[in-house]
């Protein structure tokens, strides 16, 4: 096990140098010049060069390239041209912020999921079932920025929870001390999350219960909750597992929308405006800590399997 | 033949299935005994309704699977009637069945020793410790090498015929009254085969239950069983002692499944097989269901269905020429064997 992640980690190297490569070319393919943006406008030509000199944006590209990996790797992102600040020490600030986000909405999608597609699955092909699943197509179809909107809408600016507009304010160093601060915000990844992995759960138990092991489960006089939970339910998990990696892995770097809605200084926004504004430092430690992010989360996943499923050899 | 001494009778049992073509009935009109201690087999072709009979028994049927008639009596008991909760006590416990894939009626997931666990401890709740103590003992009585080892293995890690062992374990693990076995040799080697169906019988005799045993193979039934009911598209057409069924079918169907097959213990030219095809369940025959095969067959046959008949000697014929009614011949050929009808 423990020889198959080291192995599994030194595999990432390979993909870290394409994103790196990746987002790098990319940043210099799109129209705009960065010495021009932090001048601002009315620079002189010459405090743009100076700016370009200082950034090494004169030199040619793969030797930019080189430094910048060679300052990664110990584990110097170089600093952010907007704040000045180092983007490593941006980004664990920020990264908290999102992670529990991303958490908490992964642990609702998660049970809301399960639970969804466990009866679902029990009751095919009755109105519950039917019932279920239209519910979990609204929410797979809904766009979270629209039911975000719609929870704040709701709750606290209707009347439903009117003290929740409090907590909607955005606080610069995070969530703050409140946790009722995470709730709509969790709520609005979460469902999504969570119709994804119903309607994933239906589909995998449906299968698993016309297995002939599941009859012999039957055959053996045993409950019909222990045949679901104890013997379909470990089955079914695996393409489950799957999804709830993805979906952890997509809310850590893709919950922009999220984060924008609710105010919320994640990693996210962070990205956005790092892309907006050109700060190529920090648009490249941004894709890079959630590549291996995805990376890492993909793994456990894998490490997960071998949990479930004995019979998956690892090496 | 039919004593007070049996454990199961089924009587006229009737199955359905509900499908997007309509209601099917895959047993209507099956009935058979099981005395205590005895194995009685269950043939017929693929989709005779053999395997539905035995998943009727315990009420293991798919959700589309409703039992339409008859009774099953389990020591008095109607199966058909009690509750799913009682039926719940029984399965596993008085009653136990084995299936014909061992490769894929093992859950992946669960050591062997997991599997075998558990019916001891919801039948007779012994603790998980006491639960392992007792499944390396059984493992041990099916002759797996190695019990103590083999308990804490994965499905994967065991043979087909390993495996097989181990469901026969896991069946027996209760002292079952009764124990079905459904074509439990089919999926395995013919040396193995030989080994499972050795075993069934050895621990039959040690254990003195009875053995429902369902097959395709009148090879194993000749090796194995005491009784044997013949099926054919859904119905029981004959019911008698091994010795009778072998020595002296009555059934034309009988009579010609045992003609299809090559045998030692008599001189045989060639093999005959039964000409035509077994009707669809969608379009069953009026009268008798194998008249369009049957080169006996008469109008009578064609028109109106035999009910299941008990002749002297205890067995019991579906067929009209052991019936008073019998138009035809006093000497019926069937398939170049002469019997002398009733009528």
């Amino acid at each position: 096990m423990t020889k198959y992640i080291i192995r599994r980690l030194l595999q990432t190297i390979p993909v870290l140098i394409g994103v790196t490569i990746l987002v790098f070319s990319l940043m210099h393919l799109v129209p705009g010049d960065a010495a021009k943006i932090i001048a601002g406008e009315g620079a002189s030509d010459q405090t743009v060069e100076n700016i370009r000199e200082r950034l090494g944006l004169n030199d040619p590209l793969y030797v930019q390239y080189g430094t910048f990996v060679g300052n990664a790797v110990q584990g110097d992102l170089g600093s952010s041209i907007r704040s000045g600040r180092p983007v490593m020490d941006e980004i664990g600030a920020r990264f908290w912020v999102t992670f529990e986000l991303a958490f908490y909405s992964t642990i609702v999608a998660v049970f809301l999921g399960l639970i969804a597609g466990i009866i679902s699955a029990v009751r095919h092909y009755t109105l519950t079932d039917v019932t279920v699943m239209i519910i979990a197509l609204f929410g797979l179809s809904m766009p979270n920025f629209w039911f975000g909107l719609l929870l704040i809408q709701w709750f606290a600016i209707g009347n439903w929870m009117p003290e929740s507009l409090e907590f909607l304010k955005m606080r610069p160093s995070g969530w703050g001390d409140d946790w009722r601060q995470v709730v709509l915000p969790v709520l609005t990844l979460g469902t999504g999350g969570a119709a994804i992995i119903a309607r994933m759960t239906r589909s995998s138990m449906l299968e698993v219960i016309g297995q002939d092991y599941i009859r012999t489960a039957r055959a053996k006089g045993l409950t019909e909750r222990i045949v679901v939970y104890r013997h379909a339910l470990k089955n079914a998990l695996i393409p489950v597992v799957t999804v709830v990696g993805l979906e952890f892995g997509g809310f850590l770097g893709g919950a922009v929308l999220t984060e924008t809605i609710f105010a919320i200084n994640g990693m996210g926004r962070l990205t956005i405006d790092a892309i907006r504004t050109r700060d190529f430092p920090m648009v490249q430690g941004t894709v890079l800590v959630i590549s291996v992010l995805f990376v890492v989360v993909n793994l456990l996943v894998d490490v997960s399997y071998r949990y479930l499923n004995k019979r998956i050899d690892l090496n | 033949m039919i004593s007070k001494d049996n454990v199961l009778e089924v009587r006229n049992l009737q199955t359905s299935f509900s499908t997007d073509k309509g209601e099917v009935r895959a047993v209507d009109g099956v009935s058979f005994d099981v005395p205590k201690g005895k194995t009685i087999g269950i043939v017929g072709e693929s989709g005779s309704g053999k395997s539905i009979t035995s998943l009727s028994i315990l009420r293991l049927l798919a959700e589309n699977g409703k039992i339409k008639g008859g009774e099953i009596r389990y020591k008095g008991e109607d199966l058909t009637k009690v509750s799913e909760k009682r039926m719940r006590e029984l399965r596993g416990n008085e009653i136990s069945m084995i299936f014909q894939e061992p490769m894929t009626s093992l859950n992946p997931v669960y050591t062997v020793g997991q599997q075998i666990s558990e019916a001891l401890i919801s039948h007779q709740g012994m603790n998980k410790k006491q639960a392992m103590v007792r499944s390396v003992e059984l493992l041990k009585l099916v002759g797996i090498p190695s019990p103590e080892k083999r308990v804490k293995a994965y499905p994967f890690e065991l043979s087909g015929g390993m495996r097989q062992r181990v469901m026969i374990a896991m069946s027996l693990a209760c002292d079952p009254e009764i124990l079905i076995a459904d074509e439990p040799t089919t999926a395995l080697d013919v040396t193995i085969q030989a080994q499972i169906l050795e075993l069934i019988k050895d621990l039959q005799e040690r254990l003195g239950m009875s053995v429902i045993f369902i097959t395709h193979d009148l090879g194993v039934v000749a090796e194995t069983c005491d009784y044997v009911a013949v099926m054919y598209a859904g119905q029981v057409v004959e019911y008698s002692d091994i010795r009778t069924l072998f020595k002296q079918p009555k059934h034309p169907y009988s009579i010609g499944l045992l003609n299809s097959l090559p045998r030692h213990d008599i001189d045989q030219e060639k093999l005959m097989p039964i000409k035509g095809n077994v009707p669809s369940p969608h379009e069953m025959p009026t009268g008798c269901r194998f008249a369009p095969r049957c080169p006996a067959a008469t109008d009578l046959c064609r028109a109106k269905m035999p009910e299941l008949m008990t002749d002297d000697s205890g067995n019991q014929i579906r067929c009209w020429i052991y019936s008073d009614e019998w138009p035809g011949e006093k000497e019926v050929n069937v398939y170049g064997e002469t019997r002398i009808a009733k009528g």
